[in-house]
């Protein structure tokens, strides 16, 4: 593949991303928002294979695709009157927003031309990360693997406990 | 002519017998600007979709449903009624396309578009030949679990743009079966990847090569992996909506599901999109277990039928055979069995499929690791 197209398909999936992005932000109706939710995470995973970082790519796909949107447009459809309710709220504070907005674009800017360490690196990545990936996770970062595991099980076993049928209180009803 | 020289025919277009050679030279294919080799490579899977939907998809399930009910089947149109797809098509394409009055025009449009692109992406990563493969991607099999995610929201956008409480109900019962199977699926492929050691589709189907044919494939390498395999396949059957876990659809109790108000083009969208994850499903569960693009047959002395029926065309024969054969099986089960409760879908994820799939995953662990 040579180097036009390459640019062309990054600058393609990057014009996706930040379009989509925007409609969710600006959308008044709730459910296209969730809806062009899915072009964003779907932009932001191509973006991370232009980085080299196939396995987080899927990653993003499967958790904020398959779980976190999912979830949302779940979330969205069983709310009541969710395609009534006027979304744009009386009260606009624009000196406040604007400079907030300032103030957070300043900083990120600042900080990624201050940082020395945004550089590509020397060296091309090659073969497999998925091995890099699982080593790393089981050795140096053991610890607060096992922390999210043990977090999630007690989400887990919380989820299942409210919304277990309650056969004492059904019995009495 | 020797014996040998049979391989040497599988030598198409003078690319040569290596891993993804064709896949390679075609990529390498570009005229001035435009890469007209990548876009052959994406067009290869889709006519075959098109085609494998046509002929065994359509009419094969008519004809074999039909044998299993001891009927005919089609058979007005051409001889044997083998013309019958085509008149399907023809009117399917003749129809009027309605859009209800009050449907979300958008949503109901590009519903069976996102459910048709999530199922055609996971072809991306099939090796369909020891020589061809759309990206031989290093997170092949996470890829393909990964991207089924695409279809769920192409359902649930189809379910709500409807405007229809039955669309809406029959989205919601599918996304919550196909959410819940997605986590036994993924555990069973996690066995299947584990005696691998390697995610790449390309990489797991080398390892299951050799002289003794069946023997290497990973079904038969440890005395657990019929577990997985089982866990997989009954959980793919969910995945795809086919029966006995067609509740999301079920025509006669339930209305159609998410695609009741679709007619025409979009209908016909609907169901490439399910012809393609159920080849896609069976695909996966060859590569994985049964060696994908391996031949089956055993070297057996002399006659070296192992040798004879390996190379580029003979890997797309075996490895399309072997899901068509588990196509077969998925029209099998839907005229055998019947349809499975919504409570009784949810114990038998949550309750069967999954505890056993811990505990096949666990075995597996202990014998890849003890066992040489």
């Amino acid at each position: 593949m040579n180097n036009a197209t390459y640019i062309s398909i990054f600058y393609i999936f990057a014009a996706i991303t930040v379009f989509s992005a925007a409609f969710v932000v600006f959308s008044k109706n709730v459910i296209y928002s969730a809806f062009a939710l899915l072009f964003t995470f779907f932009g932001v995973a191509a973006l991370y294979v232009f980085l080299s970082a196939d396995f987080i790519a899927v990653t993003q796909i499967v958790v904020y695709v398959g779980g976190i949107l999912v979830l949302l447009l779940f979330g969205v459809m069983f709310t009541n009157s969710i395609m009534q309710a006027d979304l744009k709220s009386d009260v606009l504070h624009v000196v406040p927003g604007t400079l907030l907005l300032v103030a957070t674009v300043g900083g990120l800017l600042f900080t990624f031309y201050t940082t020395g360490t945004w550089k590509p690196s020397d060296v091309q990545l090659h073969g497999s990360v998925v091995e890099r990936i699982g080593i790393e996770t089981m050795s140096r970062y053991v610890l607060p693997f096992e922390m999210a595991s043990i977090l999630l099980l007690a989400v887990l076993i919380g989820a299942a406990f409210l919304a277990r049928y309650d056969k004492v209180r059904n019995n009495e009803q | 002519m020797s014996v040998s020289a049979i391989s040497q025919i599988s030598l198409p277009f003078l690319m040569g017998n290596n891993l993804n050679a064709w896949s390679d030279a075609l990529a390498g294919l570009t005229i001035s600007w435009f890469p007209l080799g990548l876009v052959i490579i994406a067009a290869i899977p889709l006519v075959f979709i098109a085609l494998y939907a046509l002929t065994y998809g359509v009419y094969g399930e008519r004809k074999i449903s039909a044998f299993m009910q001891d009927r005919l089947g089609p058979m007005e149109v051409g001889k044997w009624g083998i013309l019958q797809t085509l008149a399907d098509i023809l009117k399917l394409l003749q129809k009027e396309d309605i859009v209800p009055t009050s449907a979300d025009k958008f949503l109901f449009v590009i519903g069976p578009g996102i459910l048709f692109v999530g199922s055609f992406l996971a072809f991306a990563v099939l090796p369909f030949s020891p020589a061809f493969i759309g990206a031989n991607l290093n997170v092949g099999l996470f890829y393909a679990i990964g991207i089924v995610s695409l279809e769920v929201v192409g359902i649930l956008a189809a379910g709500w743009g409807s405007n229809n409480k039955w669309s809406l109900y029959g989205a919601v019962r599918s996304v919550a079966q196909i959410v819940s199977y997605e986590i036994p699926a993924a555990i069973a492929l996690l066995c299947g990847a584990m005696m691998a050691g390697t995610l790449d589709m390309q990489q797991i189907s080398v390892l299951q090569s050799g002289p003794y044919g069946f023997a290497h494939f990973f079904l038969f390498q440890s005395p657990i992996a019929w577990l997985p395999f089982l866990i997989y396949f009954i959980a793919s059957l969910a995945e795809t909506n086919r029966a006995p876990f067609d509740i999301p659809e079920a025509e006669s109790e339930l209305v159609a599901g998410y695609f009741t108000e679709y007619s025409g083009m979009k209908f016909a969208v609907i169901f490439l999109a399910e012809y393609g994850s159920m080849f896609m499903v069976s695909a996966i569960i060859s590569i994985v277990f049964l060696g994908g693009w391996n031949s089956p047959l055993p070297n057996l002395g002399s006659v070296a039928l192992y040798d004879w029926t390996s190379g580029p065309v003979w890997g797309a024969f075996w490895i399309i055979s072997k899901g068509f054969f588990f196509i077969f099986v998925q029209m099998w089960l839907r005229w055998t069995l019947p349809r499975l409760r919504v409570d009784q879908l949810m114990y038998l994820c949550w309750k069967v499929l999954t505890p056993f799939a811990f505990i096949s995953f666990v075995l597996t662990a202990i014998w890849e690791i003890y066992v040489p």
